[in-house]
């Protein structure tokens, strides 16, 4: 009796303490972010003091041409990569799951050469591979590496989703007459979408996130909002890349919270088909 | 053979545009690389024969070696440090309710996710002479000029730690989260203190958790140039630094390529190290 509420009271004079030392951990994660967020409302032209509110910078970073190019070129790299890496990963990881071959284990493990070498040999790599064949740096190569780092992650990410699916629906399928291609569209695809739809939200928040691989594959024509505040940063930046800055993280955080859901969903369609079988 | 064409068709659809896509854009711009850094570098910039291994043999100078020394320096740096910070908070997090630790592991991971320039931007704004952190303090009287704080070694080493933080933590949580609770109480019940249990059960058993944390924060470290541009005002050079030297301003690309396979080789020794780790671990 006496050591179980001795262990209760330690207990609940640890519990504060720890949650302190939580908060302080988040706050230091989250401070620049808030920081960031913050002077995007500020009236002085400065990131020094914030002086008053204003959505003032909402409104004049549409003014400024480079700064809305370099977001412009952001979102068309994002999307456009994103839907080809996931078109190409999906394929492939449905096809490694399906069939046997001499080369599988050649084909699998290239994937994961991009995740295990460091992102600026990556970078360098892409750079030279590009000017040996005398493609110019620009939006294409930008859009080349983005689908190069971001497809090895679909496709693993959705081959783990395949891992778990029942062949027999499919075979079910073939047998009423469907040919492959249906059998893929109408059935396959459909039970995989959840992983689908989370491997698509992570080469979207990869292709937001990168810096590096895009420093060495982007072009004078063709930076990206991240580079574009890289080379502003020694020059003191306006407060308008901030408001732009501000919605990036927005669009970070819903792309993450429906990749949550996503993910969520497929946990309980899983747990829904175990506790069937 | 018509019947066997068609069985193989879908399986060449399917996997062949992506593999052709990886030799294409991963494994040849790779084999260019390790073929450069045998070559020697022309007048204009570009690359010549013959086959040399001069590259290799100049990375063996002194300011080379200091770079790289100080490089590993706060990679060890930053790695220890995000361990120190990282291991008592994902044992706060792997001991929370369970409802509560998809949320707080979401908050580790959001801002993992958001651009890590906006985020050093962030810290610039804290942390300039004119900056938030300084004006604060000066406001409230507690220093009467402004500390210097960016551009120095200090603040590449906190860039380093706040960008690799998560990547730390995650693991750590892995690990310490699958510990047997049983095991704790019957520590505790045969009398061991809380230190005890600590450096005797909960230490040895979430060391895996520590490998896997410290590779996965070390390895980055080593090629993140923009953190030590945006933070240490890209006067003290790094290997990530120097490489990307090489191939933008320098364009000396053979001594560039034998620096990246340089990193590669770090790279590999350090997973190699990783795995083999990891199978001991499973056979104990």
């Amino acid at each position: 009796m006496d050591t179980k509420k001795l262990q209760k009271s330690e207990k609940a004079g640890f519990a504060p303490l720890s949650m302190l030392y939580a908060c302080l951990v988040y706050l230091f994660l989250y401070l620049p972010i808030a920081v960031v967020i913050a002077f995007s409302f500020n009236t002085s032209k400065t990131n020094i003091i914030f002086e008053g509110f204003t959505f003032e910078w909402y409104a004049k970073m549409f003014d400024n041409r480079q700064l809305m190019e370099s977001f412009q070129n952001t979102l068309i790299v994002a999307g456009v990569s994103t839907v080809f890496s996931l078109v190409l990963g999906t394929l492939c990881a449905v096809g490694l799951y399906k069939f046997e071959f001499k080369l599988k284990s050649l084909v699998s493990n290239s994937l994961y050469i991009p995740i295990a070498i460091p992102e600026i040999v990556f970078g360098i790599a892409m750079l030279v591979f590009f000017s040996s064949v005398h493609i110019s740096t620009g939006m294409f190569t930008l859009i080349v590496s983005h689908i190069t780092f971001s497809m090895p992650f679909v496709a693993i990410t959705v081959r783990s989703r395949v891992a778990g699916f029942d062949r027999s629906i499919e075979e079910a399928a073939k047998d009423l007459g469907a040919n492959e291609f249906r059998t893929f569209m109408r059935v396959t695809l459909p039970m995989i979408m959840p992983g689908v739809i989370s491997g698509g939200m992570l080469a979207l928040t990869m292709s937001l996130d990168d810096v590096v691989i895009s420093f060495f594959t982007a072009g004078p024509d063709s930076t990206t909002l991240p580079l574009k505040i890289l080379g502003m940063v020694k020059k003191g930046v306006s407060p308008d890349v901030n408001a732009l800055s501000t919605l990036m993280i927005l669009g970070t955080a819903v792309i993450m919270v429906i990749s949550q859901i996503a993910q969520n969903r497929l946990e309980q369609r899983q747990g829904g088909n175990n506790s069937e079988s | 053979m018509k019947h066997k064409w068609n069985n193989r068709l879908p399986m060449f659809v399917m996997i062949g545009p992506a593999f052709l896509w990886m030799a294409i854009f991963v494994l040849a711009p790779l084999c260019y690389v390790v073929g450069i850094s045998f070559l020697s570098k022309d007048s204009s910039g570009g690359v010549m024969f013959p086959l040399t291994l001069a590259s290799y043999f100049s990375l063996w100078n002194e300011s080379f070696l200091t770079i790289f020394s100080r490089s590993l320096l706060l990679s060890l740096q930053t790695t220890i440090i995000c361990l120190a910070v990282g291991y008592p908070f994902a044992y706060v997090i792997a001991n929370a309710p369970k409802k509560h630790r998809g949320l707080l592991l979401l908050l580790i991971m959001l801002p993992f996710w958001i651009n890590s320039v906006i985020r050093i931007y962030g810290w610039n704004t804290l942390l300039r002479q004119e900056g938030v952190i300084n004006s604060v303090l000066m406001s409230i009287g507690i220093i009467s000029s402004p500390l210097e704080m960016l551009y120095t070694d200090g603040a590449v080493l906190l860039g380093m730690v706040y960008e690799l933080l998560p990547f730390t933590i995650l693991p750590l949580y892995a690990s310490i989260e699958k510990l047997d609770r049983s095991l704790l109480e019957a520590a505790s019940d045969l009398g061991a203190t809380k230190p005890h249990i600590f450096t005797r059960v909960i230490f040895p058993l979430t060391m895996p958790g520590i490998f896997a944390g410290s590779i996965q924060t070390f390895i980055p470290s080593l090629g993140l140039f923009y953190i030590s541009e945006m933070m240490g005002g890209g006067s003290t050079m790094y290997i990530g630094n120097l490489i990307k030297n090489q191939f933008l301003s320098a364009r000396n690309w053979p001594l560039g390529a034998a620096l990246s396979l340089l990193l590669i080789l770090i790279t590999l020794v350090l997973m190699k190290l990783y795995t083999k780790v990891g199978s001991l671990e499973d056979m104990a």
